[in-house]
This record gives structure tokens, sequence and C-alpha cells, in this order.
């Protein structure tokens, strides 16, 4: 009888798989799953990292529909210098270049080679064309709606400008209030003449 | 002896005379309490605006609900909800039209839908798996018995060990 016992202990042992060849699927999927973890933050703070994008690079296409109804597409200003500006209502350096920008629009605005567009960014519609009258800006503005268009450009803050050549590369960003026409006008000028 | 005087009015006469003015009195009250509640218009409390407001976060003062954030956007973007609220918005309206002009990160609990499942499915797996690693952890524990106890007493069969404990007992 404790023969038989043994002998189907001894065949039940020889049935198991040794431990080194035996899956750990347990293992491996915890593995997997913190390595995945892992992959997630690390692309979320390389994100986060990045700053805006690079001078050089094409500029990511976008399209809004200004306070006045009309779309405007970036991808539809090929062969055009675009300066394409960040600003808030809330935001006291924005108002700094206001007056400004829109001298320079006005500057260039006859030319027709050069585009401006004003994106209110997280702010209330009211108070943004409270803003625009205030500062009697002419040129194309409306909202960034969903805040897409300043994820795209990765944009820090406001207000940040970001001039587009004719070939639709960003040529220069400007993360804080222009300080002057003059410095508006070197910003464009050297784009004008390519 | 007190005489009616043509000019002086009888006492009926003086207390038809204090009703019709208090009549009158009354109605001017009632009408304009009327009027004033027909022009004040439904002004939302602030508790109703912050109920709706603790929901949302500002993209600009990140980690701050906007009812406690102190900045002139967030003063505006709470403004917003109150005049929302007064032209008769729910609060889910309201929070519809902030996700859709400002994107989802406004939201203090992202919806369920694409990346944002991460945040929902990862801590209960985690939970989950937890409990695993400690139940199978526990299982593996071994209560040491008396049986163990004397067969460490026991001198061991390598003469090597036996030759090293007997130089450690010497130290």
């Amino acid at each position: 009888m404790m023969e038989g016992i043994e002998t189907d202990t001894k065949t039940a042992e020889s049935n198991r798989a040794p431990d080194s060849i035996r899956p750990r699927w347990g293992r491996t999927i915890a593995w997997l799953s913190v390595a995945a973890l892992l992959a997630i933050l690390f692309f979320g703070l390389l994100r986060t990292q990045q700053g805006p994008i690079g001078v050089g690079q094409k500029a990511p296409d976008f399209t809004f529909t200004s306070f006045d109804g009309n779309t405007y597409s970036l991808s539809e200003l090929g062969g055009k210098v675009v300066l394409v500006n960040f600003w808030a209502s809330w935001c006291k350096p924005c108002e700094q270049e206001a007056g400004d920008l829109e001298l320079a629009w006005r500057a260039y605005q006859t030319r027709g080679d050069v585009v401006f567009l004003g994106l209110a960014w997280t702010d209330t519609e009211r108070k943004s064309l409270e803003y625009l009258e205030k500062f009697d800006i002419t040129y194309p503005n409306g909202p960034d709606l969903g805040t897409r268009i300043s994820q795209t450009y990765r944009t820090t803050g406001v207000p940040e400008t970001y001039i587009i050549d004719r070939n639709g590369i960003l040529r220069s960003v400007k993360l804080s209030p222009f300080l002057s026409l003059d410095e508006i006008k070197a910003s464009i000028d050297p784009l004008l003449n390519e | 002896m007190a005489v009616d005087s043509p000019f002086l009015p009888s006492r009926s006469k003086k207390t038809r005379l204090s009703s019709v003015i208090y009549l009158i009195l009354m109605l001017v009250l009632f009408s304009s309490t009327v009027y004033a509640q027909e022009l004040t218009p439904n002004v939302p409390t602030d508790n109703e605006v912050n109920a709706i407001a603790k929901q949302l976060y500002c993209p600009v003062c990140e980690n701050t609900p906007l009812d406690v954030c102190p900045t002139q956007a967030c003063s505006e973007w709470r403004e917003l909800i109150r005049e929302k609220l007064a032209s008769g918005w729910d609060e889910k309206q309201i929070k519809a039209y902030f996700v859709d002009q400002f994107g989802d990160r406004v939201l203090a609990t992202p919806p369920a839908r694409g990346i944002n499942w991460l945040v929902y499915i990862i801590p209960p797996l985690a939970f989950i798996f937890g409990g695993i690693i400690l139940f199978r952890a526990f299982r593996t524990w071994k209560k040491p018995t008396d049986m163990g106890d004397k067969n460490l007493a026991q001198p061991s069969s390598d003469e090597y060990v036996n030759q090293l404990e007997e130089e450690l007992r010497k130290l």
C-alpha cells in the first residue's frame, strides 16, 4: 500500500515541469505592465519637456474661425509670410505689444503677401472682443477652440508669436511681447526679400 | 360741544380718507414690488457658481480648481459660469461648453475615452495584482516547526561544517 502511494507521488513529480522551464505568465504580465506604464510616463514627460516647436521645422497646419465668422487655414496661406500671435485679454504683457502688432499689420496689409492671425488662448469671447476693440485690432482674430492649436504649437503661455515664411517653415519664435514696432518689422522684413 | 364745520373733516370722513391713502400706499408698494421682481434677473448665487467651478480647472493655473483660483482669467471664467446659469443653462451644458472652448483638460474628472481610460484602469488593476502578489507571498511563508528546530540543533554530517562551527564556538 505504502509502496503504491510512493510510486504515485514520484509519477506526479516527474510529470511536473521543472521551475526553470515552466512559463511564469503572472510575472511576465506584471513586468510588461510596469514597462508599459513607464513608457507612457516617459513619453508624457518627454512631451512636456519639449518646449515650443523648433525654428526651421515645418509649421504645423491649423484651421480656425475668427470672431467675425471667417475661416482661415495655414495651408491655404502658402506663398505668404504669416505671423501667428497667441494672446489673452487677461494677459498684461499682451497689452504691451497689441498696439505695435496692429501698427505692423497696417504697414504690411496693402502688400498682400503678409498675413497676421491672432488666437485668443483660454479667453472668454466677450472679454476677447472687448480687448480687440480697446486696441482697435483689425487683423483676423479668433478663439483657439479647445486649445488645440496652442497644444500643437506646444505654447508655454501668452503672449507668444510664431513667424512662418512663404514655404511654411517656422522662422522665428517670440516667447515674450514685442517691445517695439521695429522689432516686429525686423522679424518679418528679411522673409519678404527671400 | 363739538360743531361740524364744512372746513373740518368729520370722524367718518377722516376714516374714509385714511383708508383711501392706505389703499393707495398699498397699491404703490405692491406694484413696485412686482415691477422690481420683473426687472431683477435671476442672478445665480456664488455657491451655485462655485458648485460648477470646483469641477473645472483653468489651464493657466494648473492644479488649482476654478472656484478657489485667484487669477483674473479664472475670475472671468467664473463670471462666464454665472452668465450661463442666469441664461438657464444647466451644469452639464456649461461643462460641455467649457470643454468645447478650452479642451478636455479643464475637467477635474477626465472623460473616460482614449488614453484617459488608463486613469480608471490602472489603479484597480494595481490593487488586484498587489493583492495576488501578497496572497502568494503569505502562502509561501512557513511557521518554523519543532522538528525543524531540532534538526538545526543536530550536528551536520558535513565534516567541514562541523569544524567551522567548532571554531566559531571557540571565539
